[in-house]
């Protein structure tokens, strides 16, 4: 059994004990409900990928309302008749399209895919592990997040509508059924499916950290680990301390809705009828919920960083630029990310004085973020750059990681805010800085793990016509938008024909929806590439395909249920050991020992 | 049957572009993998530079042509502070901006895989950290220093002489109720909110009584104005994209702005060349399905034009006298509080 391995992974674990273990598998204990890190990890990919395509779908159906808002469209109503009338979208699903490809994006998959796809495959492999800390756990926290969307993709088919208030889900719109149609069933579904993949996260980011903190093999210390294994730590930190002030917001929100308390409602009127709801506070809500959802960004952009880290040190051929500063940086930004929250909240009446505290810390937070990019600039700086689709992905997150950054310091102050909040500009960052950048982390990932994953290659041809269309197009749907923020246009408005001042840049989102289809359908590439490869792609030979130094590519090329066949690997180095001497291969493994010379060349440098 | 062609025609060119990859790489497995290594680095890192080359020139050209179009000019006083704070943060933002892009694009093209190539062991430097570290704190302090600077005198207290006005959002529009002459709202009180007082207003107060509701605002230019922003039923926002001015409107609570308005709608549509230009007012926060429709006219006039049109402007209570006498009876102890 399974955890009879972890339980002795410190003893001597026999070659045919772990060889047995693999007969007694059936279907159903190893595709479905498998308690295999890896496994689990796979599952968490692929059901990512289907919401990926399903919030993308939705942002290409509301986008091609803003391009021709005059227009009909039979077609698209023929394939979502409940949605459209008279063959143009309706405004109320709309507003539900936008608040579902919020919630599928931020949640679905840059959280639960990203780091349920990453955190499991990569802890466990690179600290030396033969699973996670509790597999059994592992299986729920996955279980958790697939019947968390099962209870959202009801919610898409209800007749009174998805929830439409946003992803943020602001009360009192949230909170009252006379205010939106979306906000009856539609959003008691959308609470409770929130509930569940809050359920889900922490338990998986409980087994993240305890199998970080206990399970590294011998020799790996913390100082020792990947940067890929320090940013999935830090993220799921964030997750364990943010997701519950999420859960209470969210409880909170069901007692108002249905138990008639009011701690997000005071004095309404609505529907002719004033409610007896009084002394809560709407912005009450708006804290809690952006203290999860600050953080929130983090938990979606560590990740990548971590990976694109890893992935550019490996590619260059280079040591990370700076392996101790990245850590500290990341430190850096997880304790920062926490206080940073109410920089959202610059428009809603807080108080100036609270207000110029929040624009301190937040632009305080560009200084590790800074730093990192230099570090991963020095890091290709005289390199031997391998152009590969997983370092072509790292690099393009580079770039829009700056470009979505430098936006941030402008919308951070405060000042800047009363003129930005809550245009376009604002989508144009947080898309460029959270949604296309760790997307740009993903693919490079799934692009450098995908031998291990699945023992064979994607087609490398494909995946550059993928990079460079994506990484063109990302920028001509979202450059365009900061111009459009700075001239005044607000986001979530259905049409801006009804106002002279918005309407005037028709032309810009005819380009961004063009922009934005053809992105979408290259995503099909992926797609196609990712589940061909898997049964077709070219075979892996290697078992470290990309003479990488980390303890993934000690494991055989289709390794069983504990990793390693035999003992566990020891570790005698950091993982960084790229074109270290001037003769011999251009890597050392985390598994060499250390030689006479380097232990001397250590000394020396110490004193 | 159109639908059908279009998904055809979708499916051939994902097979097309499947059979040439499925082909480029029956013709690199003949390579060495080495030589394959370094002609995706080649030819890639190339077309990353041009692609890089493309999105400046794209974002360098956009930003030329259009900056007029796009940094509409600003009719409120604060609106200047707010651009030149947008001005240096642009400065200093593209300059970062720039460097690391072609830092990026160039090292990618230089240092490309060769096989006789060979990295160069660098794994840290504090000096250069340090640089990168202390350099941006200093910058940002600046911006920091200035940014608040500015926002605390955007949020200053609105000067005695300010003209205040109340905006009260609800689904899908606005109440803007005028002090009158004594330039004192009357005071809301929740309790006296019904069908026939929307907005709760305690019409037996004094101050009430030469308060009026108006259709659209009309505001004199160069006079300061503070605007009480309230909502009936869910939150708003009062936004004013001409004059940079945005605030919640939250039930429950009254949030406040004060600005002054700098340009009039006549100079504005001479400015713009536009005889049929309007300031508009909008909602800037989702408030249900007709949020993208919350409009109000917005007229700023000389104060002479302003002094005129207020002067013909009748109370509330002189149009609408019936609504006070069905007013639900009100103690005295609440009225004090109200004005409280």
């Amino acid at each position: 059994m399974a955890t009879t391995i972890i339980q002795e992974h410190g003893a001597e674990v026999s070659v045919a004990e772990v060889g047995h273990h693999h007969h007694k598998e059936t279907f159903f204990t190893k595709y479905v409900f498998s308690t295999d890190h890896k496994m689990i990890a796979k599952q968490f990919l692929i059901t990512g990928m289907a919401w990926a395509v399903i919030g993308g779908l939705f942002s290409v159906i509301f986008r091609v309302q803003l391009a021709w808002p005059d227009e009909t469209f039979p077609m698209l109503e023929t394939l979502f008749s409940n949605w459209f009338d008279e063959g143009r979208l309706a405004p109320e699903a709309y507003y539900g399209l936008v608040t579902m490809h919020g919630t599928i994006m931020v949640f679905f998959v840059l959280t639960a895919a990203l780091s349920g796809t990453f955190a499991n495959m990569l802890i466990p492999y690179q600290i030396g592990a033969r699973d996670m800390a509790s597999p059994l756990m592992n299986a729920i926290s996955y279980w958790l997040f697939f019947i968390s969307g099962m209870v959202m993709l009801a919610s898409l088919f209800l007749p009174t509508g998805m929830a439409s208030g946003g992803w943020t889900i602001y009360p009192p719109l949230s909170a009252l059924p006379q205010a939106s149609p979306g906000s009856g069933m539609g959003m008691t579904l959308w609470l409770i499916s929130m509930a569940i993949f809050i359920g889900s996260t922490l338990i998986g980011g409980i087994n993240y950290i305890s199998t970080v903190l206990n399970l590294r093999t011998k020799g790996m210390t913390m100082f020792r680990m990947p940067l890929t294994v320090w940013a999935l730590f830090f993220t799921a930190i964030i997750g364990l301390l943010s997701f519950p002030v999420l859960l209470s917001a969210a409880v909170l929100l069901i007692f108002d809705r249905h138990l008639h308390t009011s701690f997000f409602l005071s004095d309404i009127y609505i529907g002719g009828q004033a409610l007896d709801y009084s002394g809560g506070s709407a912005i009450l809500f708006q804290h809690l919920f952006w203290f999860l959802g600050h953080p929130e960004v983090y938990i979606v952009i560590l990740p990548a960083m971590g990976m694109v880290s890893e992935i550019l040190a490996v590619n260059s051929r280079k040591p990370i630029f700076g392996y101790k500063a990245m850590i500290f940086s990341i430190l850096g930004i997880t304790v920062l990310g926490f206080i940073v929250w109410a920089h959202h909240m610059f428009m809603t009446g807080l108080n100036p004085f609270l207000g110029s505290v929040f624009v301190l810390f937040t632009l305080m937070i560009a200084v590790p973020s800074a730093v990192k990019v230099f570090n991963w600039l020095t890091t290709i700086w005289r390199g031997n750059i391998k152009i590969t689709p997983a370092s072509i992905f790292a690099l393009g997150f580079v770039s829009v990681f700056i470009s979505g950054g430098v936006t941030g310091i402008w919308l951070g102050n405060s000042t800047i805010d009363i003129q930005l909040h809550d245009t376009y500009f604002v989508v144009a960052h947080f898309h460029i800085v959270m949604g296309i950048a760790a997307f740009f982390g993903m693919f490079a990932g799934v692009y450098h793990w995908f031998p291990k994953m699945f023992g064979r290659f994607m087609n490398e041809q494909l995946a550059y016509i993928h990079f460079f269309v994506t990484f063109i197009g990302s920028y001509l749907i979202f450059w365009p938008m900061h111009y459009l923020g700075m001239s005044g246009v607000p986001r979530r408005y259905y049409s801006f024909n009804e106002f002279k001042a918005f309407a005037q840049y028709n032309d810009m989102n005819v380009l961004i929806t063009v922009a934005a289809i053809i992105v979408f359908f290259v995503q099909f590439l992926f797609v196609i590439n990712f589940f061909y490869s898997i049964y077709k792609g070219r075979k892996v030979t290697d078992p470290n395909p990309w003479k990488a130094n980390t303890l993934e590519w000690t494991t055989p090329i289709n390794p069983g249920h504990g990793n390693w066949p035999g003992e566990l690997p020891v570790v005698h180095r950091w993982p960084y050991d790229y074109s270290k001497f001037e003769d011999g291969p251009d890597y050392i493994m985390q598994t060499e020992p250390m030689t006479e010379q380097e232990k001397q060349m250590e000394l020396n440098a110490k004193h | 049957m159109q639908l059908l062609l279009i998904f055809l025609a979708i499916v051939l060119v994902f097979v097309v572009i499947l059979q040439v990859a499925k082909a480029t790489e029956l013709i690199s497995v003949l390579k060495t993998e080495d030589e394959y290594r370094e002609d995706t680095s080649r030819s890639n890192s190339f077309w990353l530079i041009v692609t890089g080359v493309f999105l400046l020139a794209f974002i360098i050209a956009t930003a030329v042509t259009s900056v007029d179009k796009f940094l509409p000019p600003s009719a409120s006083e604060h609106g200047n502070w707010i651009q030149s704070m947008i001005n240096v943060t642009l400065f200093f933002t593209g300059v970062v901006f720039l460097i690391t892009h072609i830092l990026l694009f160039y090292f990618t093209w230089k240092y490309r895989y060769k096989r006789s190539g060979k990295a160069y062991y660098y794994p840290d430097n504090n000096k250069l950290e340090l640089a990168w570290t202390v350099v941006p704190a200093i910058v940002l302090t600046v911006l920091v220093a200035m940014g608040i600077d500015k926002w605390f005198k955007i949020f200053a207290d609105a000067p005695e002489e300010a003209i205040r006005i109340e905006a009260t959002a609800k689904q899908f529009g606005w109440y803007i109720r005028y002090p009158g002459g004594d330039n004192k709202l009357g005071p809301r009180d929740f309790t006296l909110t019904n069908q026939e007082n929307e907005l709760g207003v305690n019409w037996k107060n004094d101050a009430s009584k030469d308060d009026f509701l108006s259709d659209e605002i009309v505001l004199p230019v160069n006079v300061p104005v503070s605007v009480n922003i309230a909502a009936l039923d869910v939150i708003h926002n009062f936004y004013l994209p001409e004059f940079r001015l945005m605030m919640d409107a939250v039930p429950g609570i009254t949030t406040k702005f004060w600005f002054k308005p700098t340009i009039t709608t006549a100079k504005m549509r001479e400015i713009k060349n536009d005889p049929e230009f309007d300031y508009e007012l909008a909602c800037n926060q989702l408030c249900g399905s007709g949020h993208w429709n919350m409009k109000k006219k917005v007229t700023i006039l000389s104060e002479e034009e302003y002094r005129a049109w207020a002067a013909q402007q009748k109370p509330y209570l002189e149009q609408n006298p019936p609504q006070v006498t069905e007013q639900p009876v009100v103690n005295d102890s609440t009225t004090v509080t109200a004005q409280l």
